[in-house]
């Protein structure tokens, strides 16, 4: 806890120098400098996410208009809104699955905008869904094989002729060992063998995460990970977030719950009609007025 | 059970299991055989007779066999819903009927035409590559399309490749003086024999035209015994061709890339999201299925003499269908278990029942709808009308497969094999023994988890 804490004081500050640069801006002459002076200071590799004015538009719909914002590394950040505030059609831009509008998506400093979803995980970034996308006629054990980048197999004549096909099962061996491995970690291995669609929908949602990890992603979005989940599992599903944070990934989380949320994420974006309410801090978020209207029956036109 | 994890159980469990299914497709083939010679004898079939019997059965077996197995690439892999198989299969055999007949440099006679007289093996390969660049084409705009559209697409192709080979333009036509063409509503005189070219190839002609009149004396199949061999070593031929089809089929399905095809099935979104570029692999999938289609659709047709495009109408692709879901898509055990079954006992058998029935029971002939039914309402006298069902068992044959498909989906919707799990990886997914603490148990440990999977049914 002590170590959210000393975050969350991070985050502050650089909250705080953020709404300096907004006092500047009113200033008017000083505004370039900081600007320049705030770019340098946000080398990308501390910031692996920026979204910059992102906009979709589903006929006349607009889901997302014109969010920012930013996700620094090895963070726990939690995206939240009411619902309809455009969080999972974010999700969807920033991971290819939905071509934006407009704007920009940067992943680790180059622009990934538009990209196809498989180009996205193959960066690094990889998602889990809202409702648990297990592939239901594949074994547990199956869904995991199926994750880990740049397997020799997954050629089709390295599978088929005699002689390559060795150098296939060869690896299958590390393969095999690594998945093993990560269902030991998250507790499922003895459903190794059972088919992913009669899993729980807890245990769904800790095989979809596991599948995650083996792709050796930098940073995990989280669609509602904890929907549907048991308070025990969703503990333990809270222990792995925050032991695999400590390991150095960076995570994005799509939730509901305001507590958990609240609990558990250093920064926090609130997403209210499609565009960024406000960032910062649970205690900032928790105070701010904008976000107890948009939650507590606010004008939800 | 759980510390059974032996030194390495997993070429050892891969292996008893191949076995295991290597062992229950030779037994159910072997069956099919015997129903069928039992059923011989009791047509008083000679021994000509039973050996032309079992010969067209192993035919029809191994075609309907390779075409599910193709078909489950697409379907029970990729899921890919296919509805065109027979358009893919008269491009295998009209390339391979082009390439590999007798060229002409003349003009020929009206109705006659030729090929580039390229050696068989030539017009196979070409045949094969043909059917799959087409389904390449097909799919690189088609393949983003949702399941449903995408099987409009393929039948409608497999009857746009009809159409085409009806169309009296491509009748005959020149291509670099060789006179050649698509022979129109008439069709192709295949002036090859696969069987003599195969025994030509290997240099065996002359010890198997030697070998057939002592082979015939001894099982005394009478004068002539050569088309009957023909036709038997022909049906061997396949069942090689099939066993390729199988083992090639099983690799792909048991490795990283059938994992893969597996997953674009269940969720292609999902495949995605975890970095697979899911449209090369469909694309890949359903070219090799296609040149699949296409090799089988060439032996099944290369034997006929010839081929007119009325044989190419989609009721053949609703037969491999039939045979996929009768041995369960998504297993290559199954769809040669299917494709058996329904060989023997949809497609050949109605008529063989037919026969024996008509052998074995003598009454009148009962010639039309009313003469049988009228005893029925009149007497209470089922006997012509069941004469009468039996007699016209060829147009029945359809209604029959109707009802076993409507009786499975209803009860068993995965078919004979569909529900088992076979592993789409190279080596068994058990437990990997680490460092070998617990590594060197006995081998009983091994055999018994061994049996505990295959039997896992």
């Amino acid at each position: 806890m002590s170590d959210t804490e000393a975050t969350d004081a991070a985050t502050e500050t650089a909250v705080s120098g953020r709404s300096d640069a907004s006092v500047e801006d009113r200033e008017g002459v000083e505004t370039h400098d900081s600007d320049v002076e705030r770019a340098a200071k946000h080398t990308p590799s501390s910031i692996p996410l920026r979204v910059e004015g992102l906009r979709k538009q589903f006929g006349s719909i607009t889901a997302v208009d014109g969010a920012n914002f930013t996700v620094e590394e090895g963070s726990i950040t939690g995206l939240i809104g009411p619902n309809g505030a455009g969080k999972s059609t974010t999700f969807n831009c920033i991971t290819g699955i939905h071509e934006p509008t407009d704007g920009t998506v940067y992943f680790e400093g180059e622009d990934i905008t538009g990209l196809s979803p498989n180009r996205v995980a193959n960066r690094g970034l990889v998602r889990t869904f809202q409702l648990a996308r297990e592939l239901e006629e594949m074994t547990v054990i199956e869904n995991m094989m199926l994750a880990p980048k740049e397997q020799l197999g997954e050629s089709l004549w390295r599978s088929v002729l005699p002689v390559a096909r060795r150098s296939v099962v060869e690896q299958e061996r590390d393969v095999l060992e690594r998945c093993w491995e990560m269902l030991e970690f998250f507790e499922i291995d003895h459903l190794a063998q059972e088919y992913a669609g009669n899993l729980s929908g807890g245990q769904r949602k800790l095989l979809e995460l596991a599948r995650a990890l083996l792709t050796d992603p930098t940073m995990l979005l989280l669609d509602e990970p904890f929907a549907g989940v048991n308070p025990s599992l969703e503990a333990r599903l809270l222990e792995h977030i925050h032991e695999l944070r400590g390991d150095g990934y960076t995570f994005l989380i799509v939730e509901h719950d305001m507590d958990l949320i609240m609990e558990n994420c250093e920064h926090i974006i609130v997403m209210h009609q499609g565009s960024v309410l406000m960032e910062g801090s649970p205690a900032e978020v928790r105070s701010n007025e904008a976000v107890i209207e948009a939650y507590l029956g606010g004008d939800v036109e | 059970m759980s510390d059974a994890t032996a030194d390495d159980p997993n070429t050892g469990l891969s292996g008893a299991i191949w076995g295991q299914d290597a062992v229950k497709l030779t037994a159910l083939v072997a069956g099919l055989f015997a129903l069928y010679l039992i059923g011989g004898t009791l047509l008083e079939y000679g021994v000509r007779q039973q050996v032309n019997s079992i010969a067209q059965l192993l035919f029809y077996i191994a075609v309907f066999a390779m075409l599910a197995l193709a078909l489950n690439l697409h379907w029970g892999y990729t899921g890919l819903f296919n509805i065109g198989v027979i358009g893919f299969m008269a491009i295998g055999i009209y390339t391979t009927a082009i390439l590999s007949k007798g060229a002409m440099v003349t003009e020929p006679a009206a109705g006659s035409t030729g090929g580039f007289g390229l050696p068989l093996w030539l017009g196979i390969i070409g045949g094969v590559i043909a059917a799959a660049v087409f389904g390449g084409l097909v799919a690189l705009p088609a393949l983003r399309l949702r399941a449903d559209y995408f099987a409009i697409v393929t039948i409608g192709l497999s009857e746009i490749v009809r159409f085409t080979l009806l169309e009296s333009s491509f009748q005959s036509i020149a291509i670099a003086g060789y006179y050649t063409g698509l022979g129109g509503g008439s069709g192709l005189i295949l002036d090859f024999d696969p069987t003599d070219q195969f025994l030509a190839f290997f240099g065996l002609s002359e010890t198997y035209v030697a070998a057939t009149e002592s082979i015939g004396t001894r099982l005394g199949l009478g004068s002539n015994p050569a088309p009957v061999l023909d036709g038997l070593l022909y049906g061997l031929l396949l069942l090689v061709f099939l066993i390729g089809f199988y083992m090639t089929l099983q690799r792909i399905g048991n490795s990283p890339f059938g994992r893969v095809l597996k997953a674009i099935r269940e969720d292609e979104e999902a495949t995605r999201s975890l970095g697979k570029d899911t449209s090369g692999f469909k694309i890949k999938a359903f070219m090799i299925g296609c040149g699949l289609m296409g090799l089988a659709g060439i032996l099944f047709y290369a034997e006929q003499g010839a081929i007119t495009p009325d044989a190419f109408r989609p009721r053949i692709t609703f037969f491999v269908w039939i045979a996929l879901i009768i041995g369960g898509a998504g297993s290559n055990t199954g769809s040669v278990v299917g494709g058996a079954v329904f060989a023997a006992f949809l497609f050949r058998g109605p008529l063989f029942v037919k026969n024996i029935v008509q052998e074995t029971i003598e009454v009148d002939a009962v010639d039309t709808f009313g003469q049988a039914v009228a005893p029925i309402v009149g007497s209470a006298n089922p006997v012509p009308f069941f004469v009468y069902t039996i007699d016209n068992m060829q147009q029945l044959q359809l209604a029959i497969m109707g009802v076993v498909l409507i009786y499975l989906m209803h009860n068993r919707p995965e078919g004979i094999l569909g529900h088992r799990k076979e592993a789409a990886s190279p080596i068994g997914l058990e437990r990997p023994s680490i460092s070998g603490s617990i590594g060197t148990t006995s081998s009983d440990g091994d055999s018994t988890e061994t049996d505990e999977v295959t039997t896992d049914e």
